[in-house]
């Protein structure tokens, strides 16, 4: 019988910091039991760290007390808690119905020439991930997309040069 | 009862079950995938759609799912209409849209639950000409492989291995069409029942890892009815056999005993059948080697053990039979236990309860109809594993009780779920330390095993003010409360064993008793737990003084010059040096085994024995059920039934009938085999299904002559497949299959509905009989306490390597740990011990790796043997751990899965 040692990646916890822990027990006493802040608590991680690593997937767990597996099943579940790193600006680009009816298909083309990744990419000097989502609500100034926290409306090619290069220019 | 009309035919059905259960249960065809008979609804498949009609004008209809409607009272259906069918075979198409064409290469092929109903719901052109989506597969550990692209997303794994096993690493993730089930990484899968995957995944993604190494499909599978030799549950199974290998165990129903499922020892653990320990040959030793004996050698060898002056000595690991012709063989008096003194203890008093009117001992089913249950002290998981499954579904009759509340049917799984939250009924453990049923316990005490006696005579007196007192008041409050959550119950059971001794068995008697008194005098369920599949069968045979110890002093006095060992390493069982000092100064020592022992290394004559596989047999299991195995298969080299070498008989029913007769305790028997006239006829049951291929080809690269098929001149089944197939009688049918109908789920066609008894019976025969009214046990004098730098032992088991036969499976292997003592961090500390150590026990000096649990209680030291080196036998109540400077072997413990493992901190 072929056997297989485990390659195992022994990947061990990360210790939650003090203000994740803070936040985390916050929502703790909000919820009736623990299995419940979860998906909170990837929040509140992702939100100090950019994303959810192995590392911290399994220090949320051990701190909740809950299975790793069911954390990863939310954790993946949700397309925007990231368990891969992504730049320090996520681009969310809305290509459903009524950004696409008014031409989000040129403006993401441009997108992608100007920044040179697709969807789930990371551009090389770690500005920005481009990700699509399926509305942001603000159909009537379609196209639309968010960087970050802030959303972009009425979106033209022209505009996605200055939104790109006020972002770079943020960062100086 | 409520009636409803299916397709203008009316029927008599339950208006408890919904539209899916009844039409299984009256033998309609309707596909499903989510619903499983065991885990109710969930309705996200929606394979089952049929018709539903509000009355009898009503010609347009709707559809509904059957497994989430009712079969209320005038109900009308239809499984026939057209919609109904395009509905379901739409269903199908897009379930398949990502499905792999491998059927030819899947092990799952030809027993595909999927392939069935894709076939049943006419989906047989794919239209879908896209890209399918894949996924990456995990290694998931040595029993199961991982081939997530052939996933329908029906969610029953996880509804199986999460909510009704109670594991906690495998989980589904993402969403839409990249839904995934596994584990959150790569790694052996944590559960004791894992392997029921295999037979819950309506497809090919889990499947048997070790029969995918030498696979052979379903049909050519030479099977019969057998019963699993792991444990003392007996759960019954279906061995597979081709070209003279065992090649897997799937599970048999027993609506009684397992139902749908099996422990992963059970399933795994058969492997040793094949394996180069086995004895084959009748050999002698002759200046330490072994010589072969001729014909006439080995009847001479047994005339001479025939004489004055032999002693035979049992198993619990063998038949009735062999046990019965051995007892016939040396005579009632020279015919001893072949377990340790500590466990004749035992038997004694689980053999005395057993005839008691005061209780009731349940079966793995009524276990789980249990609303409130107390463990005292056994760690059911790793002694009886399936028992431990029963118990994680009798913790939910809480919450089936506010469904019924709240009118929610108890087959809506999701809902009641949902209603129930975490309310559980009551289940209490009281133990050395955490195990693995922990997570279900609404209370758990860890205590020193004399604590732990004392705190149940406590709950006892408690109870009844007529059971012998005793005080623990450390756990006054717990036990006041758990002695009113048994007293408030309407089926309170009381699980204990024979693990650690006597005591503890008898004050959990005592609670049961006074559950008794209390109770108007109903029989109490008391479940005590012994460790092999025919422990009680031999105890009952073997007289109450006869014990093992005694008859080693026989040897070793001369009193006895002769020695006849059946299936039984005694080292196992006895002090190493008692072992030696019996068997060396024995004149002749006969050992009959299935495997090489540290007996038959002492052994001058060896007669080998058949597996459990290669032989009929009954064992007799914990609640006293008597159970017949078939026989699989042949065993291709010399072995033979340890009965057949000792006695004269010619059929094992003869011995079953002289049994009946002869030893107390046995007269029902006879009702576990096979009725007046089994033969249709006059034809035998084929072991070989009717698609058995290349049986003229099979040993066509040794010679092109098609041998005679083997005869089996005894049983009623034949190892051919000509005869009357099974399929109409589930008594002698090993593998369930009905027209359309190829996989597992086809059992639905044999019970009398779904999930109840199979249509002609097949539960096994109750032997005991309760004539006894009996009287409390006494609470025991104070236990001697540690002195020093001693512990309290607490003697270990673990569901991988503490079976003799199963730790020598290669499956089984994989997942065993060495040795070790189980201790706190704080006697850990004191004694200069880290995480992984070895260190020697007193009195044996054998070296144990050390596992520092914080869930052990302080002052105690779990023992856990190993497989073959150490024996409990060694060991009273306290042991002492020093510090080895040997080096841990490459086994270690990495592979025990314990949740309170003290790691390192972060």
């Amino acid at each position: 019988m072929s056997q297989r040692v485990i390659a195992s990646t022994a990947k061990k916890a990360r210790k939650l910091s003090a203000e994740e822990i803070a936040e985390i027990e916050h929502e703790m006493t909000l919820y009736p039991d623990k299995k419940a802040v979860g998906l909170e608590a990837l929040k509140i991680v992702q939100k100090s760290q950019g994303w959810v690593s192995d590392e911290s997937l399994l220090g949320i767990a051990k701190y909740l007390d809950i299975p790793v597996a069911d954390l990863e099943g939310v954790a993946t579940f949700f397309n925007l808690v990231y368990r891969e790193p992504v730049g320090k600006n996520v681009i969310l680009f809305c290509d459903s119905v009524s950004c696409w009816i008014m031409g989000c298909e040129s403006v993401k083309g441009h997108i992608k020439q100007q920044l040179d990744i697709d969807y789930g990419q990371t551009t090389e000097d770690g500005d920005f991930t481009l990700i699509p989502v399926p509305c942001l609500g603000d159909c009537d100034r379609a196209p639309v997309m968010m960087v970050g926290p802030d959303l972009h409306r009425n979106l033209t090619p022209e505009k996605i040069d200055s939104i790109i290069s006020d972002y770079k220019n943020k960062q100086g | 009862m409520a009636k409803i009309v299916i397709d203008g035919v009316e029927y008599e059905v339950n208006p408890d079950n919904n539209l899916l259960q009844e039409c299984l249960s009256q033998g309609l065809d309707l596909p499903y995938f989510c619903w499983h008979p065991s885990m109710g609804s969930v309705g996200a498949c929606r394979q089952c759609a049929v018709k539903q009609y509000r009355d009898e004008d009503d010609k347009e209809g709707m559809l509904v799912m059957a497994c989430m409607t009712p079969a209320s009272d005038g109900a009308i259906i239809s499984l026939e209409d057209e919609q109904a069918k395009s509905f379901r075979s739409d269903v199908i198409e897009s379930l398949m849209i990502s499905h792999p064409h491998d059927c030819p290469v899947c092990e799952e092929g030809g027993e595909c639950h999927l392939q069935d109903m894709t076939q049943m719901s006419g989906h047989n052109y794919r239209r879908y000409d896209k890209k399918k989506r894949t996924h990456r597969n995990q290694y998931l550990g040595p029993f199961i492989n991982h081939e997530m692209n052939r996933c329908i997303t029906c969610y029953r794994c996880v509804r199986y291995y999460d909510d009704y096993a109670g594991g906690t690493d495998l989980s589904a993730q993402a969403s839409h069409h990249h839904v995934y089930f596994g584990r959150h990484e790569e790694g052996v899968l944590e559960s004791e029942f894992s392997g029921n995957l295999v037979e819950v995944c309506p497809t090919g993604v889990f499947t048997d890892k070790a029969f995918s190494q030498h696979y052979s499909r379903k049909w050519d599978l030479q099977t019969a009815p057998s019963v699993c030799v792991g444990c003392s549950v007996g759960c019954n199974t279906a061995p597979g056999e081709r070209y003279g290998t065992l090649r897997r165990i799937v599970n048999r129903y027993n609506s009684e005993v397992n139902g749908y499922f099996l422990c992963d020892r059970g399933r795994f653990g058969f492997d040793y059948v094949n394996s180069r320990e086995r004895l084959l040959e009748p050999v002698k030793r002759v200046d330490n080697t072994g010589e072969l004996l001729a014909d006439d050698e080995i009847k001479a060898v047994i005339k001479e053990f025939s004489r004055e002056g032999t002693i035979g000595i049992g198993s619990p690991r063998a038949s009735n039979e062999s046990n019965f012709a051995l007892k016939t063989m040396v005579g009632d008096e020279n015919f001893f236990a072949g377990y340790s003194d500590s466990e004749s203890e035992s038997m004694a008093a689980v053999l005395t309860l057993a005839s008691d009117k005061a209780f009731h001992s349940p079966s793995v089913r009524k276990i789980e109809e249990a609303d409130a249950v107390l463990i005292l002290g056994e760690d059911v998981t790793n002694v009886a594993p399936r028992i431990a499954l029963a118990l994680r579904q009798s913790v939910r009759n809480k919450a089936m009780d506010l469904a019924s509340e709240s009118r929610i049917p108890q087959w809506q799984d999701a809902a009641v779920r949902e209603l129930a939250q975490h309310e559980r009924s009551p289940l209490s453990i009281l133990s050395p330390a955490v195990s693995r049923l922990d997570d279900i316990a609404a209370d758990r005490v860890i205590e020193s095993l004399p604590a732990l006696v004392a705190m149940g005579h406590q709950i006892a007196n408690k109870i009844s003010g007529s059971a012998p007192a005793a005080t623990s008041p450390e756990h006054d409050a717990v036990a006041e409360k758990i002695a009113a959550q048994l007293k408030g119950a309407k089926r309170p059971l009381i699980v204990a064993g024979s693990s650690n001794g006597s005591e503890l068995i008898k004050a959990a008697a005592n609670i049961a008793r006074a559950l008794h008194e209390d109770g108007e005098d109903a029989a109490i369920d008391l479940c005590l737990l012994v460790p092999e599949v025919n422990s009680i069968g031999m105890g009952l045979m073997a007289a109450e003084e006869n014990s093992l110890g005694v008859a080693l002093d026989k040897l070793s006095s001369g009193a006895a010059k002769r020695v006849i060992v059946l299936e039984n390493d005694l080292y196992r069982r006895a002090a190493k040096s008692q072992v030696d000092s019996a068997l060396d100064k024995a004149e002749k020592v006969l050992v009959l085994d299935q495997v090489t022992t540290a007996t038959t290394a002492k052994a001058d004559v060896i007669l080998p024995v058949t597996a459990f596989s290669e032989h009929e047999a009954t064992y007799i299991n914990y609640e006293g059920r008597a159970q017949l195995s078939f026989q699989v298969h042949q065993c291709q080299k010399m072995a033979q039934p340890a009965w057949r070498w000792i006695s004269d008989a010619a059929h094992i029913d003869d011995l079953v009938e002289r049994c009946c007769s002869e030893a107390p305790g046995f007269a029902k028997l006879r009702d576990v085999l096979p009725g007046e006239n089994p033969f249709i006829a006059g034809m035998k049951v084929p072991r070989q299904s009717h698609r058995y291929s290349g049986r003229t080809a099979m040993i066509a690269n040794v010679n092109v002559h098609e041998p005679k098929q083997m005869e089996d001149k005894e049983s009623i089944m034949s190892f051919s497949m000509e005869g009357i197939s099974a399929q109409k009688d589930p008594s002698i049918m090993a593998s369930p299959w009905a027209p359309k109908w190829n996989s597992n789920q086809s059992i639905s066609k044999f019970q009398d509905e779904v999930n109840g008894e199979l249509k002609q019976g097949h539960v096994g025969s109750l032997l005991f009989e309760k004539t006894a009214s009996g009287s409390y046990f006494d609470v025991p004098a104070v236990a001697a306490q540690p002195s020093g730098k001693q512990l309290h032992l607490a003697l270990s088991y673990q569901i991988f390597g503490s079976d003799e036969l199963s730790a020598r499976a290669e499956p089984i292997r994989e997942r065993m740990t060495d040795a070790y003592v189980g201790i706190c961090p704080e006697d850990a500390q004191s004694r200069g011990l880290a995480q992984g150590d070895v260190a020697t026990i007193t009195p044996t000096g054998a070296p144990v790796v050390v596992c520092i649990r914080t869930g052990v209680k302080p002052g105690t030291a779990l023992l856990y043997c190993g497989d073959a080196n150490i024996s409990p036998a060694e060991f009273t109540g306290l042991l002492e751990i020093e510090k080895s400077a040997a080096q841990a072997t490459s086994r270690g413990i990495s592979s025990l899965i314990v949740s309170d493992f003290q790691e390192e901190e972060i």
